[in-house]
């Protein structure tokens, strides 16, 4: 760990104009950042706490809710709102890390963590051009079963890890920001960027730009939501693939779908081309099974990953079929 | 058979206790123990574990010591050539630091002798310890900062940036068989031919010959290695995590060329141990450093820091060839294969150990090469070779029975043997056929549709499989223990051995108040010390035995010197050892227990405040004499999802022949962790070693996959408590017991459930899509 220097942030002003100083970084549980302190890998001359601003789960007249960016994710996870109106949410949250891990990570945290790579956490050993800008990649011809197959570049395969942002892709969640220049709000599906050259750079953040909160538009009426996550334990590992859907059924086709995965791309996966392609359809597994296949048609699996492209379609198909059942 | 949730204790006087055998091998007189019911096999809850669930327990990391400083570790990050440039002055100008130690101004120090290779030598490998700039493996320690908080170090640590002049490595296993293999060595060449096993084979009626690949194992005890280590003037007193005090003890000294009663080795705590925790580098470098700082040092080796430094398990590839006649008798028996390893290791994997004695056949060859890599050396890890060569035999055992249509568990049973099937020696105890019946009918053997993929429940395919397992006794030489009786008439049993969360203390308590006639609050057993009496290595599963050898050797000279004391007007007067027994806090007469006097009356009537024996137990000739092993029947339900081929191990029962259980309460517990270390290495364990250049990636147990929680079953078991005639207590070793035949129930459950036989290791869940 690099020495730094810490601040605790009063309010969302203090912690902007604290965290535009160079090198700032904003800490909030911890879980993962602290982590990547102790491995060098992150280096920030100052961190500035941000779990004492808006914690608040908020609903609003819209029928949306508001969650503060510092909420602990066991807060979202348990809000009686979230598990009866956004159960999809719910449960990505509670399919991610431990009880402990939970209880710390703060929902802007979650957005923002960083890959599991290996190859990025292990600084002495090996090349990475997300910890290294121009260095190279070991993990594109090395251990990649748990990397990208949509989404990757020849410079960075990595995966984003999380759980909660999937069903937020899903659920059309907006993220408000604050930063130096004023606040402004990006959709989730657009926060986070694809790697292209420059893996390093991961979101559309500003520098210094803070997430304040996180807004859910009203959930669509008439629809089920479920995600689903596949790994390679019951519990405490990331997901190999997940899925969360939202999907409305009548008379058996499809009036409203939203789609998006996990554990197959550098970011939350919005599935457009399989909700184009499902949306006034039949409701039906060839449907669900023929959606997916053109989710998954530009895949590039690796040496170790290719599983991941049949996976996918098979949970993609099953999760579907659920949701439609529950509505036969 | 008796199920591990028994609790039945029971009290009911049995006489005295006579005294044990003054050798095991000939079992004329077994330990009176070994059939005594009462406290012996009660299942007692730790002893230790209030003291441990209040963070009592001092581990060897906890030991708060004046002055002390903190560790951190520099690894290399090629796996051969020299290092070119390690420049140490920002890491010495960084705040806090004390010492940067590196080739340079380390002392020079001898390389470890190898555990065997002498009484009392305890090292894995032969390597130099931060000697020159040489570097043998990715993750070799080229240099230890000292400062004075653990954050000083490791940011300082961070901070030495050595360069290196790489050299080819080998770090490719196919490029190390295609150099070259030899034949690994056991105490014996792993070699043997009986008749012509091929041509056997080739002749069978029958027959099955596959491969099987099992990845490289890392250890991962809940506790990372840590030493607390301080120079007293000239001694040395290091606070461990051990497996082994009395071998640290002597093999420190020797490294570092001091006297061996100058090194003094504690192990209160060990939290978990499993072969891992021997000699390595970081307790050498603490002490070294130590004495360059002339302060008390601690190393608390990280996580990653146990992956660079200590070997696992072996990466093998077996082939397990089995020809049978039409009813399925085994007429040929072929395991042969080749693990990875590197110069100067001591340790192989032995993975043909079990193919020994597990099934009649009438040909044998068994053979395990090696193939030498640039790595970090193997270690020992839970069952050496037994862990991943059970795996590959019991499924192809599997597959044998698959292909001659028989229910598996019959074919084992059909070739049940009489004596030791490659040595002919007569079994010491063997109830493996009652085993595996006992087995069947408590899991529901019975139920098992033979046809793979024909049990389904909603996206769930459901199997069932069976496995033998099997760990042979071993007891080492060198065991002994010292009996101090008070006047209160108290008993304290001192033996250098070890406690890694197994319940030694525990069941060594209960069995010691058993034969000396004592309540167990009148009894104390002290461990984990060198400067106790005997080498009773906690490996191969051995602990058990050795202390309960020692400690009948050393009640012979205790009984001696109290017959000695007695007066004339004792109710004892006249009496022989071998018509005493112990009875209600004192001696009394076999055959005439009312001729009785307390060890308190005996010790105030000779005026003597304590009395202190202390003896070896006899040389374990039992196991030249006998085959001995301790064996189970493992029987395994699994659920595998159609969809996404995830696997849920939804029950598991290990029916187990292992003699006497000491504690059914600890004993369960250390088998079910080997059951569970057993599904981990069917379902998810695996070192990734990346070949490019020798390094391992998933140094974490993030990435490293052990089972969690909601991975483990319930798991049953039952035990036939039939006592080994010629092992102290009855009992033979479970240690290890447990992970062997664990993995191939999983594996052998998800052929039955799927039809897909995976026959490399893990059996991750893209393998059954």
């Amino acid at each position: 760990m690099i020495p730094f220097t810490y601040a605790r942030a009063g309010d969302a002003a203090d912690a902007v104009r604290l965290g535009g100083a160079t090198d700032a970084k904003y800490l909030g549980g911890g879980t993962n950042l602290v982590d990547l302190l102790r491995e060098t890998i992150e280096r920030p001359a100052a961190l500035v706490d941000v779990t004492g601003l808006s914690s608040a789960i908020e609903e609003r007249e819209n029928g949306g809710l508001l969650i503060g960016a510092a909420a602990r994710n066991t807060a979202v996870a348990e809000h009686r709102f979230v598990r009866t109106r956004y159960p999809v949410l719910s449960r990505a949250i509670l399919a991610g890390g431990s009880a402990q891990i939970r209880n710390m990570a703060t929902v802007g945290g979650n957005i923002l963590q960083r890959t599991r790579c290996p190859y990025f956490y292990d600084a002495d050993g090996f090349r990475c051009n997300k910890r290294n800008p121009g260095q190279g990649c070991d993990a594109r011809d090395g251990f990649n079963r748990t990397h990208a197959i949509l989404g990757a570049s020849s410079a960075c395969v990595a995966v984003h890890p999380s759980d909660m942002c999937v069903a937020l892709a899903a659920l059309d969640a907006d993220v408000h920001l604050r930063g130096a220049a004023g606040t402004r709000t990006v959709p989730l599906t657009e926060l986070h960027r694809l790697p292209g050259d420059h893996p390093e750079i991961e979101t559309v953040l500003e520098p210094g730009e803070l997430i304040t909160t996180v807004e859910l538009p009203a959930p669509p009426p008439k629809t089920r939501s479920l995600y689903r996550k596949v790994r390679d334990r019951a519990s405490y590992a990331f997901a190999l693939v997940s899925v969360a859907a939202v999907l409305g059924v009548e008379d058996g086709r499809v009036t409203d779908v939203r789609l998006a995965l996990g554990g197959v791309a550098p970011k939350p996966w919005r599935a457009r081309t399989a909700e184009n392609a499902l949306t006034g359809g039949p409701a039906t597994t060839q449907a669900f099974r023929a959606a997916a296949e053109a989710e998954l048609a530009d895949a590039i699996p690796l040496r170790d990953n290719g599983f991941k492209v049949e996976l996918a379609k098979r949970t993609i198909t099953a999760v579907l079929g659920e949701l439609a059942g529950g509505q036969a | 058979m008796s199920s591990a949730h028994d609790s039945t204790v029971t009290t009911e006087p049995e006489g005295p206790v006579a005294l044990g055998p003054h050798s095991w091998e000939s079992g004329e007189r077994p330990d009176p123990l070994a059939s005594r019911r009462g406290r012996v096999g009660a299942p007692v809850s730790r002893l230790d574990g209030p003291l441990k669930v209040r963070g009592k327990a001092p581990y060897a990391a906890e030991f708060p010591l004046d002055d002390m400083v903190y560790a951190a570790l520099v690894f290399s990050t090629i796996a051969k050539g020299r290092i070119a440039t390690l420049d140490t002055a920002a890491a010495e100008a960084a705040p806090g630091v004390v010492l940067v130690m590196t080739y340079r101004n380390a002392p020079r120090m001898r390389p470890m002798q190898l555990f065997g290779s002498s009484e009392k030598a305890g090292g894995g490998d032969t390597m130099p310890i931060m000697q020159d700039e040489r570097v043998y493996w990715n993750g070799q320690p080229v240099a230890l900062v000292l400062a004075e908080t653990q954050e000083q170090a490791d940011h300082a640590a961070s901070l030495v940036g050595p360069t290196y002049q790489a050299e080819h490595a080998v770090t490719s296993f196919a490029e190390a068989k295609a150099a070259g293999t030899d034949t690994a060595e056991f105490q014996l060449p792993l070699h043997l031919e009986i008749g012509d096993a091929e041509g056997a084979l080739s002749a069978a009626a029958v027959s099955v010959d596959v491969g099987f690949r099992t990845p490289p194992h890392n250890h991962n005890a809940i506790e990372p290695h840590a030493s607390t280590v301080a120079w007293y003037g000239d001694e040395l007193v290091v606070h461990d995590a051990t497996q082994i005090v009395s071998h640290t003890a002597w093999t420190l000294a020797h490294i570092l060329g001091i006297d061996e009663s100058q090194v003094h080795v504690t192990s209160p705590f060990v939290g978990g141990g499993f072969g891992g925790k021997l000699v390595s580098q970081h307790q050498v470098l603490a002490a070294a450093a130590a004495r360059i700082a002339g302060r008390p040092v601690r190393i608390a080796v990280s996580r990653e820091g146990v992956y660079r430094l200590i070997g696992g398990r072996a990466r093998t590839e077996q082939r397990v060839a089995i020809g049978a006649a039409e009813d399925g008798r085994f007429t040929a028996l072929i395991h042969t294969g080749t693990h990875a390893t590197t110069r100067n290791n001591l340790w192989p994997e032995p993975f043909v150990l079990a193919t020994h004695s597990h099934y009649a056949a009438e040909t044998f060859l068994l053979d395990v090469q090696m193939a030498y890599l640039d790595m970090v050396a193997n270690g020992s890890m839970r069952a050496p070779g037994g862990a991943v060569g059970v795996h590959a035999l019991e499924c192809a055992v599997d597959e044998l029975a698959v292909t001659l249509g028989m229910d598996p568990v019959e074919l084992r049973i059909r070739n049940e043997p009489t004596t030791g099937p490659t040595d002919g020696r007569p079994f010491s105890s063997r109830h493996v056929v009652e085993a595996w019946r006992a087995g069947a009918e408590r899991f529901g053997w019975a139920e098992r549709n033979p046809v793979p993929g024909s049990v389904r429940d909603g996206e769930w395919l459901v199997g069932m499989g069976c496995a033998a397992a099997s760990h042979p006794y071993v007891r080492f030489p060198g065991g002994a223990a010292r009996i101090t009786l008070s006047d209160d008439g108290s008993a304290r049993v001192e033996v250098a051995a070890h406690d890694m969360g197994m319940g030694t203390e525990t069941a060594q308590a209960q069995v010691v108040a058993e034969r000396l006639g004592l309540e167990p609050d009148e009894v104390s057993f002290e461990y984990g010390d060198s400067a106790l009496p005997g080498l009773v290595p906690a490996a191969g599963s051995q602990q058990s035995a050795s202390i309960g050898a020692a400690v009948v050797s050393a009640q012979h000279a205790l009984v001696g010197e109290l017959l000695k004391l007695v007066g004339d007007d004792s109710p004892l007067a006249g009496l022989e050892a071998d018509e005493i027994g112990t009875l209600d806090g004192g001696l009394a007469k076999l055959d005439e227990p009312e001729r009785h006097e307390s060890y308190a009356s005996i010790l105030s009537r000779a005026g003597r405040d304590e009395l202190t024996v202390e003896a070896s137990g006899p040389p374990p000739l039992e196991m030249m004499n006998w085959s001995m092993h301790s064996f189970g029947a493992m029987f395994c339900e699994v659920r595998v999802n159609e969809v996404t081929g995830e696997v849920r191990v939804s029950r598991f029962l290990g029916s187990i022949d292992c003699g006497r259980v000491l504690n059914a309460k600890t004993a369960a517990s250390q088998i079910r962790g080997g059951i569970i270390m057993g599904l981990g290495l069917a379902l998810m364990e695996e070192t990734q070693f990346d070949e490019r250049n020798g390094r391992i990636l998933n140094a974490s147990l993030a990435e490293y996959h052990v089972p969690v929680h909601l991975d483990v079953p319930q798991i049953d078991l039952i035990w036939n408590d039939i006592p080994d005639p010629y092992a102290p207590v009855g009992a033979r070793g479970i240690g290890e017991l447990g992970i062997t035949g664990a993995g191939p129930a999983v594996a052998n459950a998800i052929y039955n459930a799927t039809g897909k036989r995976i026959r490399d290791l893990p059996i991750t869940l893209d393998t059954l899509l």
